[in-house]
């Protein structure tokens, strides 16, 4: 995407070819957009983002370097960039940033925005733009990116006037943190970069008409789902990624343990409840646990949480919980009532929702229902355990469970999408909140690799690994990141399921498509040699017995690092729900 | 109860929306009905009483539980202050149209003439074989008079979306 339209402008500079730090910095002053952007970011924390230059960004490369507070990742390509910043901020709850020229830079973002959408994700994108007098004659480079991401961000603003961009930033950030967290893009033209203006100094305050996001819930409502609960005879917590967002772990434990309510968590609410917990019933849904999908099919009352009943949840929506009340917690009104009617609904941030709820919850046992769900979720052990159990091939599920006795209960688990995704939903043990970072609504694979490089550079604890679990399909959507992991020292660990299909997708074939693998073996590189070629040590291994070493000295590698796990080309995702199926109807077994 | 469900019959709501007037605005307004599939019969929008804010007027065709999450989602935009379904509130409703229609023989000029009294419509113009005529009314009226002038020949005609405004001294307001 880079493209040198003028010569370099005249910075001063140091020996080692970086501009010198001005000594006015942060004061107010004259300024041009692109010193203000830098400042505006700093006031907001921002410490790392993730970019890659182009013609209409020149001025603000000219003077990043002025700021060293700002580290600067290059990408390879600035749909890893966004992907990266996404996961920066879902790690951390923060805003992660990202960065793009006009044009082809604006448009790669597409996809990692889409994906912060989906997953409500607190990202800032800046986007390079055409100087102002070249919008709309369709220069060299541009593009409507505004108009493109109107509907895949929360907000966007195309920043017309210097003289607003501080504001336009503070707006973004507020924005995209607060409330249902979002993507928010700012578009800057060239020359609004340039353009000198006076600046006071960052705003401390925001001022949104349209926007208040109700944070507390109605009280009578929470008193009405207290009650409701403490009559419940089979209570179920399904949960999605909102506790997460919302902070809200203790509470939910809470909650959970006061009544005895078995906690279900949607694929994205995975590690706000420990796995291991006895009330865990792990993941719902189309490749949930049979007794997860049949505790909410018999649950009198459903208590979801910060979830908002995707349909990889819920199956067909005319057989799901049709024997339930439905108490609905969310902060966005609009996910109340759009695919499941609620009993009771409450619209505030989860934490303090909870936090009021708790209190009128009556201590409680459920032992009858409690029993009835540990006999189905015996069959499902049961089923787990010969999975696990297989000799002379590499099951999946067994790398997995290897994986988490080695790295422990505070690694960071990055993943791809498809049956990898779903092997770490259903056997790593999540413990800690935040440890695991999945593309669950867009469903984008090659989202893994630079999730995780966003993961270890937002986690300055080096002694918590950082892992992502890819398939070699996935993993080739954006390895060009490997550059960047040795570039700079991004000391990322990837483990790649390679069994030489789009596994998924095939299942789908070999279950609902007549086995007509049309498009799905997929070749690729040797990837032990891949790595080594980007100077990246790598492992590959194919026996069970080697499995635990390989993960253990992988990690221990001062660098990043790559195991190849070569793994049957026919593993299925076993339970399976039929798409559109009822939840009731899984397929437990493959043929 | 999960599968308990709200009416099915599809059915015409007036919305009213008060947003910003940033640029854009409008367009996000009919890019998220696009999006969410829903239907627009009609959309007026224009300045209000209190600068920079705009008010809209849509009618919207759909069931209650779909047109009640078209206005949950219209209030996540940004620009958008204020959203009220006033479709069951008392409320006057108006539309306008110009109709340009033709007239080249002296009967139908003069019944073009006496139906424009009846329904209170303005003559605007007269040529020598053409008559224009504005009629502003409830969408009914309207609808009627377009029915009427029809077996003159319409040449050509223009048609505003609703507006809609509550009776009695209560007020709505972007506050």
């Amino acid at each position: 995407m880079t493209l040198i339209e003028n010569a370099p402008g005249k910075t001063a500079r140091t020996t080692a070819g970086l501009p010198i730090q001005a000594d006015n910095r942060f004061t107010a002053r004259e300024l041009d957009g692109a010193r203000i952007l830098c400042e505006c970011l700093i006031a907001e924390g921002v410490e790392t983002m993730f970019g890659y230059p182009g013609g209409v960004l020149l001025p603000l490369y000219q003077v990043l370097g002025e700021y060293p507070e700002i580290r600067h990742i290059l990408v390879r390509h600035e749909q890893a960039g966004g992907h990266a910043a996404d996961a920066f901020g879902r790690v951390t709850n923060k805003v992660g940033v990202c960065m793009g020229t006009s044009g082809p830079g604006a448009t790669n973002l597409v996809t990692a925005i889409a994906t912060a959408h989906m997953d409500s994700s607190p990202l800032v994108a800046i986007t390079g733009q055409v100087g102002r007098p070249m919008i709309g004659k369709d220069s060299f480079q541009e593009t409507d990116i505004t108009g493109i991401t109107l509907p895949i961000t929360k907000h966007n603003w195309l920043v017309m006037d210097t003289k607003d961009l501080a504001e336009t930033i503070k707006k973004a950030f507020y924005l995209a943190q607060t409330g249902r967290p979002g993507p928010v893009l700012v578009d800057i033209p060239k020359d609004v970069f340039q353009a000198k203006t006076y600046f006071p100094g960052y705003p401390t305050e925001v001022k949104l008409r349209g926007y208040n996001p109700n944070y507390f819930g109605h009280a009578r409502q929470i008193k009405q789902a207290a009650n409701l609960i403490n009559l419940a005879q089979r209570p179920v917590i399904l949960h999605g990624h909102g506790v997460t967002t919302s902070g809200a772990y203790l509470e939910l434990a809470e909650l959970a343990e006061k009544a005895e309510i078995p906690v279900i968590s949607t694929l994205q609410g995975l590690s706000a409840f420990p796995s291991a917990h006895r009330l865990s019933l792990g993941m719902p849904g189309m490749h949930g646990g049979i007794h997860a999908n049949h505790a909410i099919n018999e649950s009198d009352v459903l208590i979801a949480i910060g979830m908002r009943f995707d349909d990889r949840v819920t199956g067909n929506l005319k057989t799901f919980a049709r024997n339930s009340k439905v108490i609905h917690i969310d902060i966005d009104p609009a996910e109340i009532g759009k695919n499941v009617p609620a009993t009771i609904p409450i619209v505030g941030d989860i934490k303090n929702v909870l936090q009021v709820l708790n209190k009128s919850i009556e201590e409680k046992t459920h032992t009858d229902w409690m029993a009835k769900i540990a006999d189905w979720k015996l069959r499902d052990t049961k089923r787990r355990e010969a999975e696990m159990d297989r000799r002379g091939i590499l099951p999946p599920q067994f790398i997995i469970q290897q994986m988490r006795q080695v790295l422990g209960g505070n690694a960071v688990i990055t993943v791809d999408v498809g049956q990898h995704q779903m092997w770490v939903a259903q056997h790593f043990e999540f413990e800690k909140a935040n440890s695991f970072i999945s593309s669950g609504g867009l469903g984008t694979m090659g989202f893994g690799l630079p999730a995780a490089m966003g993961c270890r550079l937002a986690i300055k604890d080096e002694s918590i690994p950082v892992w992502t679990v890819t398939g070699d399909g996935g993993f080739q959507m954006n390895l060009q990141e490997l550059a960047t992991c040795v570039q700079d020292d991004i000391r990322v660990k990837i483990a790649i399921f390679n069994n030489g299909v789009l596994g998924m997708i095939r299942q789908w074939q070999s279950v609902f498509h007549d086995k007509r693998y049309h498009s799905t073996p997929i070749t690729g590189p040797d990837f032990v040699k891949l790595a080594d070629a980007y100077g990246i040590k790598a492992w590959r291994v194919s026996e069970q017995s080697e499995v635990a070493q390989a993960i253990k000295e992988a990690n221990e590698w001062p660098g990043p690092a790559l195991i190849e796990f070569i793994i049957p080309e026919g593993e299925m995702v076993m339970p399976m729900v039929p798409p559109g199926g009822s939840n009731m109807d899984a397929i437990e077994a493959a043929e | 109860m999960a599968t308990a469900s709200a009416t099915t019959t599809q059915t015409l709501h007036t919305i009213v929306v008060y947003l910003e007037d940033e640029p854009g605005a409008l367009n996000r307004v009919v890019n998220l009905f696009r999006r969410r599939g829903y239907n627009i019969e009609s959309l007026s929008v224009g300045h209000t009483e209190e600068a920079h804010i705009s008010r809209m007027t849509l009618v919207v065709r759909g069931e209650d539980a779909i047109v009640e999450q078209c206005t949950k989602q219209l209030y996540k935009l940004l620009e958008v202050i204020k959203v009220a379904d006033v479709t069951n509130d008392s409320i006057l409703v108006r539309e306008m149209a110009i109709i340009k229609v033709t007239a080249d023989k002296p009967e139908s000029r003069a019944e073009i003439m006496q139906f424009s009294e009846i329904f209170k419509a303005r003559v605007l113009d007269v040529a020598a074989d053409a008559i224009t005529v504005e009629i502003t009314g409830p969408e009914e009226d309207v609808e009627r008079f377009f029915a009427l002038l029809r077996r003159y020949g319409i040449k050509e005609s223009v048609r505003t979306g609703r507006i809609a405004i509550a009776r009695g001294s209560v007020a709505n307001s972007a506050i």
